[in-house]
This record gives C-alpha cells, structure tokens and sequence, in this order.
C-alpha cells in the first residue's frame, strides 16, 4: 500500500532529517511509528501523503509516485490526521466541516449528506450537527478531525500524535475506535511517542532514530529490547521495566501487558507451591 | 521573499552592528532629510556613494545588494513615470534640469532611502531596537508590543504552512482555479490561523499577568545603551554632514549635470 | 503550615451554564508536592487559575467561596501581588515566552517587579543554573526544542522567587524522556529549595513516584483527597478513568485473585520489589 524506497530528506533549512529510509507497509495494516521528538517520524508520514517529497529516493503510494501527483489527489486515498484539530477547524457547523473534503474530492451532494451522517455517527457527533466545531471542548475538536477525515473513506488513515493532551478514557476509547477501524480493513498508521498505549494496542512497531529505521517489527519483541530502546533513547512500559527487575527469578522479560503480567506471575506462584508440595 | 532578506537582522559582528541604534536612526534621518531637500542630481550621488563605506565596514554588502535589487522595480517606475511628466510639462521641472536628468534624480533619492534603512535594520538586532525604543521613553506597552510581534512572526509563518498541509490534505488545492476561486480557497487558511492567534494571545496574556505584569510603574531593564566613542563621533559626523548639506542646498547653487557635461 | 486553604470554592465562567468547579475545599501545606488530577474537563485547570488570582481578576465570571494563598485573600489582591508569592507555568511552552533571548525572558518578571539591576541579573544567573540551562542563555526561544522552552519557562518563574509554583500539564507536548526531566528539575525545586508544588498531570505513571499528597477532581468536585497509595488503588480512581499507574493497577488484579503484597506501588521498582518477596517465599 505504502512503499518507501531508500528515502532521503533534508529541509529547506539544511536539517537532514530522514538517511535512508525504506520501508513498506501493507493494505490492512496496523503500524505505529515510534521515536523521540525529532526522530523523523512525522516527516516520514507526510511523503506518504505528499506533503514532503524526498529529496533522493522514490515513495509509492498504492502503486503511485508521489513525486508526479498533487497532495490533494494522493489524499484521497491516504488520510491525514494532524496532531492539532485547531489547525483545520473553520466551518460555521460540524456538518460543513465533514463536507468540506468531500466537497474538495467531488462527491455527489446525496452521497455527501450519506457521508456526514455516517461519520458523525461513527464518532458519536450526532447532537453536534449543526454546532459551530469553536464551540466544542478539546475532545470533541478532535472527534470531528477524525470523522472529517474518515468521512471519505480513504484506504489508510495516518493519526498523528493521537493521544497528546488526552486523559486516560479518553485514550482508552481512542484504542478502542483504532482496534476497530483496522479490524474492518482499514490500514492505520499511528505517530506516537506514547509507550504504554502502544503496549495496549501492540501494532507493528517501526522505530525510529535521528532520521533512520532502527527497528521494524512486532510490538514486544521491540519495546522489551533494552539495546534497541536505549539506542532510540525511548522507554520500555512500566510491566517491562518490572520485570526486568526480576529477571534473575527466571521470569519472562519480554512481557508488555498488565494481564499478561498477571498471568505469569500467577502461573510462576503455583508452579513454585507445585513444587514446594 | 528575497527583498525582505536585505531588511533582516543578521548576526555578524562589527564596528556598525555594535553603534547605539538610536544614533544609527539618527544617521539615518540626517541622511533622509538630506536627500529630501536635494533635487539635483550631483548632489544624491554623493549620498548614494557616500554610504557605501558603511556597507562595507558592516560586511552586509550581498544582503544590501538584495534589497536594490528588490527596490529596482519602484525605482524603474519611478523613473518611468517622472521621466513621463517631465516631458509632458516640462516647466514644471525645478532647477531647470532636462526631463532625464529628473527622472534619474527622483529614483536616485528613493534609492538613497532605501539604501540607508537597509543599513540600519541589517545591522540592528530587534532587541537591541526594542532596548532602544525603551530607553527612548517610548511606553513599555508598545516596544513590548513590537518585540512579541517580531518574536512570534516565525512561529506564525511556520502555523501557516502547517494550516496549508493540513487541509491541503483534506482536498484543498490552491494553485488552481480563476482568481476568485483562489482568493476563496484562502479562508480555511485564514480563519484557523486568525483563531489561532487569538488563543495563542490569551494565552500570552495569562503567562504575562503571572510573571507580574503591570507590578511597578517603573519598570526596570536586564541591560542597558551605553553610548561608547563610536556613537558620539557618528553623531559628530552625522550633525556636521547635515549643518554642510543645509549650507550647499540654501546657499551653494548647484549647476545641474547636463551645464557641467554639455551635449 | 498550611500555605494554601480553599472552603467551598465554587466558579462559574463569565456565560457558563453550570460551575467549573463547585464547593472545592482543601489545604495544602508548606512544602508538599501536590499532584492534581482527573479526568479531561474536570476542573483542575480552573482551580490553578484560581490559586494565582487569574480567576477572579483576569477572568471574571463569578466565585464563591474561600481562598488564601501564602497568607492572603486571593480575591483582595491583584494578580501582580499574587505573582509574588505564587506562579504558574502553563501546558504549551511556546506561549510563555514573549523575548528574543532566554536571557530577557526569564528577566521578564524581575523586569515588572522594577527590581534594581544586579539584583536581576544574579536571580537570573540563579534561575538558569537550578534549571540546567545556562547554556541557553543567548538563544531565541524559537530554536529550542519543547523541553528546553518548557524549562526556560520554569526558569522565568523561578526567577521571582516564589513560595508556590503550579505546574498545568508541564509535559503535554513533550515525549516521555523530555517529560522525565521536567519533572526531575520540579522534584529538585521541590526538594532542594522547598518550593511548595503542585502539579496538574494525567501521566501518573511518570509522575506519581514524586508526591505524597494526590487530589482528583470529577466534575468540578474533590472526589479523593489523600496518600497516593490510597488513592489509586481505590475503585472510585478506576471508575472515573483516571489512569493508575501500571505498577498499582498490577497490584489490584494480584489482590483480586489473593495475592497480596506488603505495600502499594506506584512505579516499576517498587513492583519488582514488592513481587520478589512473594515469588521467593
């Protein structure tokens, strides 16, 4: 779906921000791409809209160049999400902030009026038709970003730095929506920096370092590597670092999840009484 | 955006960057004055010659380069159109000149100030400015106004171009269209960028209430403008080269050029 | 010495339908390190703004209720008074910082005060040096990074010295290990020069190992007031969605199944801690 061959980047302002980056992800997918601020992750996943176009290197979008297509047309398919819903709220209601992708993409206005009750249902906006987005508290603003951007369906959904300034049932039930969406095919890339909601979700991890790919695969097998997490200067979850405090009893150290935790400890605990009988 | 760069501060070190910024604008309000009372042409070549030194001592020469560069198209209009009505009534030329001669006069003079506003803001930091307006019994709330405005003009450019991504992202595409559409494709980037200000102006607001703000009447400054031996002698310089240009203009008739080179 | 007493504080914004807080009472000694939290709207932001007297002055709106603060009627006093004795550091650290150089920006404060020079500049040598960040000193704010400016902003209230600092979500816009680090240099402030603090946060996880007094808010009202450890092993924590940390919340689902532990912990030492005298025995 997503294709990154050997990608480099360097700003206007001389920073070299991405070395040599490739990387492919398929239709279907569910990537989170990890690093510290300034790691390259966000300036990854705007060649796969074509907002940056690499400077040496080729990026393919369902099979086209970004190079040769405007940001508008690649968009269509390749949703974005942006950190800050502030950064694109301006319409007098919810109801014309959804439309106003779809309009820019040339939908039928019976199909359009179809889109907007769907997304505003999806994200539970229903009550907020016709209220003005300014009017809306933090979440909400954040809700309707989401539902414009799901109201076109596009193949993937890119969610920047979804969990910033959210309390924690709010993350909660952001997870939740991520978990669903992807079941339902959808291929969702998540920029993050949030260890433990990672943990929780356990996506293909692509982490990254001063610009290059320093892991790529599974969740755990990354997040508990106390060399790849110090080299990307990231944390291991809280349930890791535990463990590793442990490791001499012969537990585990690649655990992730608070269940699983419980799991083992209380598994360790009967084998131990097992064998004291 | 390149004429702009021959305005920018840049953060070189020399003998002009380091002159008090108050006797910089007098230097060049002496200059101003002197270019408006001249209309001849000999004498607006010497003060376009004459400031060249500055430039160079300065070692902004490319950046001074750019901002003629950038001036060149009023100057050729303002050439054009004096050269025009010159011709058309030429009595109304003073000094007798030759319509030509005008023209290249009336550009010259606008060069001149642009030349010499080029130098200042090429050689003055936006702080030391401020410190300047400070020092200069400006009210606080103003110079505090223009500091935070210079402060933040990057963070706002920067937010635009966000703003632009995020709904190019969404299906906007600006560079097509007839002019109105254009112009119309241009309010979801104004609009979140206007709100944007205000909140980040409240917040502002709220940092500045608490660090004290409106505390004392007299507010204090980290540092202070000393005036050093540089400074005085520019304000000799400056005093003298206005008391001699006053002197030529009023009681020194010049000829204009074409009576020193006849056809 | 309690430094900060609220009886039935009670706020309502200027066109608001319903109060953002409502007959909040509490106290606060001299020297704590407070951690304020809850769930998202929930009024820890507004009782902040409270304690330095943004609300009632800055904000209008109507409050009722008890509040003094190091000593004084928050709602005889104006702001500039309040700043003295107590400042707040706000979430987006882009926004506090007005000067073209660090240096001028944490003077800033000094600078309305109309402190005499020298005094200045060694508060502001001072500020700098407890922050770590001496060699920042000439840059332009725009060139740091979040976690520079957020303790450049420290340093700009440190600089004035203080009794009470309020810290609103510091870390929002930083990652983890940049969150780590502000919150090392409030535990230094906290320990080393006894600045009473308090800090509004949602990631207990990185926070919590700081304090010993958590209050958490629902709606407006205090709902629990205490130790951490009481706190968040409570179900009324889990039921407002606050989230525990990872450590405690292990704890809790061991306790369920009659595991127990000979404490409560809060960070991942503590849990393999804990653990290890009951895996061993």
């Amino acid at each position: 779906m997503i294709e990154v061959k050997d990608v480099y980047f360097t700003y206007p302002t001389g920073v070299e921000a991405l070395k040599g980056v490739s990387l492919n992800i398929r239709n279907g997918e569910f990537v989170a791409i990890m690093g510290q601020n300034g790691a390259g992750k966000t300036t990854l996943v705007k060649q796969f809209n074509g907002l940056l176009k690499p400077t040496k290197g080729e990026v393919l979008a369902d099979g086209v160049s970004t190079r040769n297509v405007s940001v508008a047309q690649l968009a269509r398919k390749v949703g974005f999400v942006f950190q800050n819903p502030d950064h694109q709220l301006f319409s007098e209601t919810v109801e014309e902030e959804i439309s106003f992708a779809l309009r820019n993409f040339g939908f039928r206005e019976t199909t359009l009026k179809r889109r907007v009750t769907w997304a505003l249902n999806l994200l539970g906006l229903t009550e907020y038709r016709k209220t003005s987005p300014f009017m809306l508290s933090g979440g909400e603003r954040k809700r309707v970003a989401l539902a414009s951007v799901l109201a076109w369906n596009p193949k993937v959904v890119i969610l920047d730095e979804p969990t910033i300034g959210q309390d924690h049932r709010q993350k909660e039930i952001l997870r939740q929506f991520i978990v669903q969406l992807n079941a339902q095919g959808k291929t969702v890339v998540i920029v993050t920096h949030d260890v433990e909601f990672v943990a929780e979700c356990s996506p293909r991890v692509v982490l990254m370092a001063q610009g290059q790919i320093v892991a790529d695969g599974d969740a755990k097998r990354i997040l508990t590597d106390p060399d790849i997490t110090l080299r990307a200067s990231i944390v291991s979850p809280q349930i890791t670092q535990m463990f590793r405090g442990l490791a001499d009893l012969g537990l585990p150290t690649d655990v992730i999840d608070v269940s699983e935790a419980k799991k083992i400890i209380l598994e360790y605990l009967e084998a131990s009484s097992v064998e004291r009988l | 955006m390149s004429v702009f760069e021959g305005f920018r501060f840049r953060q070189v070190s020399s003998p002009i960057h380091r002159l008090d910024p108050r006797v910089k604008f007098l230097y060049v309000l002496v200059i101003f004055i002197a270019a408006v009372i001249f209309y001849e042409l000999l004498p607006l070549l010497v003060l376009f010659f004459l400031q060249i030194p500055f430039v160079l001592v300065a070692g902004v020469q490319r950046q001074w380069l750019r901002s003629l560069r950038g001036a060149m198209f009023l100057t050729t209009f303002l050439f054009a159109f004096n050269l025009f009505f010159g011709y058309i009534s030429p009595g109304t030329i003073l000094g007798g000149m030759s319509p030509l001669e005008y023209a290249f006069a009336m550009s010259l003079r606008f060069l001149v100030l642009v030349e010499s506003f080029s130098i200042f803001f090429l050689t003055t930091s936006p702080d030391h400015l401020s410190l300047a307006l400070e020092q200069s019994h400006v009210p606080y709330e103003f110079t505090f106004a223009f500091t935070t405005a210079v402060r933040f003009v990057p963070v706002l450019a920067e937010e635009a171009q966000t703003i632009m991504d995020a709904q190019k992202a969404r299906g906007l595409e600006l560079e097509r269209g007839n002019f109105l559409k254009r112009v119309r494709n241009y309010i979801p980037i104004l609009i979140p960028l206007i709100v944007s200000a205000i909140r980040r102006s409240l917040e502002l607001a709220e940092a500045m209430e608490s660090r004290g703000w409106g505390a004392s009447k007299k507010r204090t400054n980290l540092y202070v403008l000393k005036m050093k031996e540089g400074d005085v002698m520019l304000i000799a310089i400056s005093i003298i080269f206005l008391v001699t240009a006053i002197y030529v203009r009023y009681f020194f008739p010049l000829p204009p050029l074409t009576t020193i080179f006849p056809k | 010495m309690a430094i900060i007493e609220t009886k039935n504080l009670t706020y309502t914004y200027p066109g608001g339908t319903k109060p953002s807080i409502r007959d909040v009472s509490l106290t606060i000694e001299k020297g704590e390190f407070v951690i304020l939290t809850g769930p998202s709207g929930c009024g820890k932001t507004t009782l902040c703004r409270c304690f330095n007297g943004l609300i009632p002055h800055f904000y209008s709106g109507q409050l009722k209720g008890e509040l003094t603060v190091a000593g004084l009627k928050v709602i005889e006093h104006p702001i500039y008074e309040m700043a003295q004795r107590i400042g707040l550091v706000f979430q987006n650290p882009e926004n506090q910082l007005f000067a073209l150089s660090v240096e001028k920006d944490v003077a800033f404060g000094l600078e309305n005060l109309g402190l005499p020079r020298d005094e200045m500049t060694k508060r502001v040598d001072w500020a700098l040096q407890m922050t770590g960040i001496e060699e920042l000193r000439q840059r332009a704010p725009h060139e740091l990074s979040g976690g520079q400016q957020q303790r450049v902003a420290i340093a700009c209230v440190l600089a004035m010295q203080p009794d009470i600092m309020v810290f609103d979500e510091p870390t929002s816009f930083l990652d983890p290990l940049g969150a780590q680090k502000i919150f090392e240099v409030i535990n230094e402030l906290n320990k080393k020069l006894g600045v009473t603090v308090i800090l509004v946060e949602h990631r207990l996880d990185l926070a919590s190992k700081y304090t010993d007094h958590v209050i958490i808010l629902d709606d407006g009202k205090i709902v629990l007031n205490g130790k951490p450890k009481e706190i968040f092993n409570s179900q009324t924590a889990r039921l407002i969605g606050v989230g525990i940390p990872k450590a405690t919340r292990l704890w809790q689902m061991l306790q369920e199944n009659g595991i127990k532990l000979e404490g409560v912990p809060t960070s991942s030492d503590e849990a393999a801690r804990l653990l290890r005298e009951v895996l061993k025995a």
